[in-house]
């Protein structure tokens, strides 16, 4: 029996010195490098206009890389089909996208149906995602997205992304815009979600808070560079500025909530 | 004579003509919706295309109806036959509301929802038919009904080329100086086109999609 053999992580995502400028010519991103590697999640952290949401686009290939590459499973993001790459890719974003002309139930179904599995099959995978995210297929499956609050949509929003069953799950802000208990508490089942299925995700967002709870690592971006990855003991105790500006934002929260 | 018995006693020429002013406009709007939407796709997906596709379908419109007829008599295949010359010069003019009306209605689609399609690895002809067009389609319906209640209207014109329909008796009418003639045409077009607008505003309402 070797316990030698487990080599380094495997790598789902690399960045080789990635760029993105505009057709107009500013630059949104340049020289970035980093990994994901299987399992993991890796929080982009930054502020708004950081070049965080134009990075997660950039692996799903729904904008293409002005220098550099993005590799998926080795393989870089052009030579891949666009389709194919984005079925094995879930993706969830903060306004869910749901298609409001369609029921819960055949929003979630909609990859799977796509895919051509057959129908029993798409039906039981489509109560199989409800139950998983927490919702009652019962009394879910045949709503329509505005007969369902923020948090229900959210929900229903990650159980579509996990549909097909992708390896790789993308999430931009995925519960920015939710109100702060919801918020909580979907994190809380996200991470025991996470556990469970052990998918590679990466995952946008502006609230340290939310980065310590949900990533395993933290890459956090500035004006279109990365400044650095930490995991979340590291990004607590950094030097770095960003970095410690972020924490100390944190800290100025916790010292409030004592009472002074 | 009274009026309610002049329409009593030209009850069947009445019908007659009402039937072929439907089938006129009917078959124009099939062919502005065939030629029409597929055109306001290509205007909201090619926006350098937008100003010659919507200008050419705004000139069109700006042409005098009569003038229009002419100009496409000469026209080989067209001018032999008065209904297939009517049916082209209604579409001509029946085309601008709907292609207008099919790239707001693309336009006018939730961003959030054509990238989380995108994202999802849906094609553009998956993203076409199964989300942009039914999303659109109480716009696209808006559009058709501007269309045929227009096109019920302008439809009288045909009989001044001989294709029939209830400017039969709007022209006779005319040419008689005769009220009741002009208003046993006018009066059942009136009628189409309020019954045509209420039809489709109706189903353009249970089209549209909730939020």
């Amino acid at each position: 029996m070797s316990v030698v053999a487990s080599a380094a992580p495997e790598t789902i995502i690399e960045f080789r010195n990635v760029g993105y400028r505009l057709p107009g010519g500013n630059i949104l991103l340049h020289g970035l490098s980093f990994t994901v590697s299987r399992g993991e999640t890796l929080v982009l952290l930054g502020r708004s206009g950081a070049g965080k949401t134009t990075a997660l686009k950039l692996i799903n290939r729904l904008t293409e890389p002005s220098s550099g590459q993005v590799l998926i499973e080795g393989r870089s993001t052009l030579d891949w089909d666009p389709i194919a790459l984005r079925r094995h890719i879930g993706y969830v974003i903060q306004e869910t996208g749901l298609f409001p002309h369609y029921t819960v139930e055949q929003n979630v179904s909609l990859v799977p149906r796509l895919e051509g599995w057959p129908a029993e099959r798409v039906r039981s995978r489509a109560r199989e995602l409800l139950a998983l995210v927490g919702l009652d297929p019962g009394e879910f499956l045949q709503r329509y997205p505005h007969e369902l609050s923020g948090g229900q949509r959210q929900r229903v929003g990650v159980a579509r992304a996990l549909a097909a069953g992708p390896p790789i799950l993308l999430m931009d802000e995925p519960f920015g815009a939710l109100d702060p208990l919801t918020r909580m508490e979907i994190r809380r089942e996200f991470v025991a979600l996470q556990e469970r299925l052990g998918k590679t995700i990466v995952i946008v967002t502006h609230d340290t808070s939310e980065a310590l709870l949900l990533g395993t690592r933290i890459a956090l971006f500035e004006t279109g560079a990365l400044k650095g990855i930490y995991s979340p003991r590291e990004f607590l105790l950094s030097s770095e500025p960003v970095a410690s500006a972020y924490v100390s934002q944190l800290h100025a929260l916790e010292e409030f909530e004592r009472g002074k | 004579m009274s009026f309610t018995d002049f329409f009593s006693r030209h009850a069947n020429e009445i019908l007659q003509a009402t039937l072929e002013h439907v089938w006129l406009v009917g078959a124009t709007m099939a062919l502005a919706i065939a030629i029409g939407v597929p055109l306001g796709v290509l205007v909201a997906r090619r926006p350098w295309l937008s100003r010659p596709i919507l200008g050419s379908a705004n000139v069109a419109e700006t042409i005098p109806s009569l003038a229009l007829l002419g100009f496409l008599l000469p026209v080989p295949w067209l001018g032999e036959r008065a209904d297939r010359l009517a049916i082209t010069a209604l579409t001509l003019y029946a085309l601008l509301p709907i292609i207008r009306n099919t790239a707001a209605g693309i336009a006018g689609v939730d961003p959030a929802v054509r990238e989380a399609a995108r994202g999802m690895g849906m094609t553009q002809r998956q993203i076409l038919f199964h989300v942009e067009l039914p999303l659109s389609l109480s716009t696209v319906l808006a559009g058709v009904r501007v269309a045929t209640v227009l096109t019920i209207g302008i439809a009288t014109i045909a009989a001044a080329v001989g294709a029939g329909g209830l400017g039969e008796f709007i022209f006779r009418g005319l040419a008689m100086v005769n009220n009741q003639l002009i208003l046993a045409g006018a009066i059942p077009a009136a009628a189409l086109a309020l019954a045509a607008d209420f039809l489709l505003s109706v189903l353009e309402r249970r089209l549209r999609p909730a939020r």
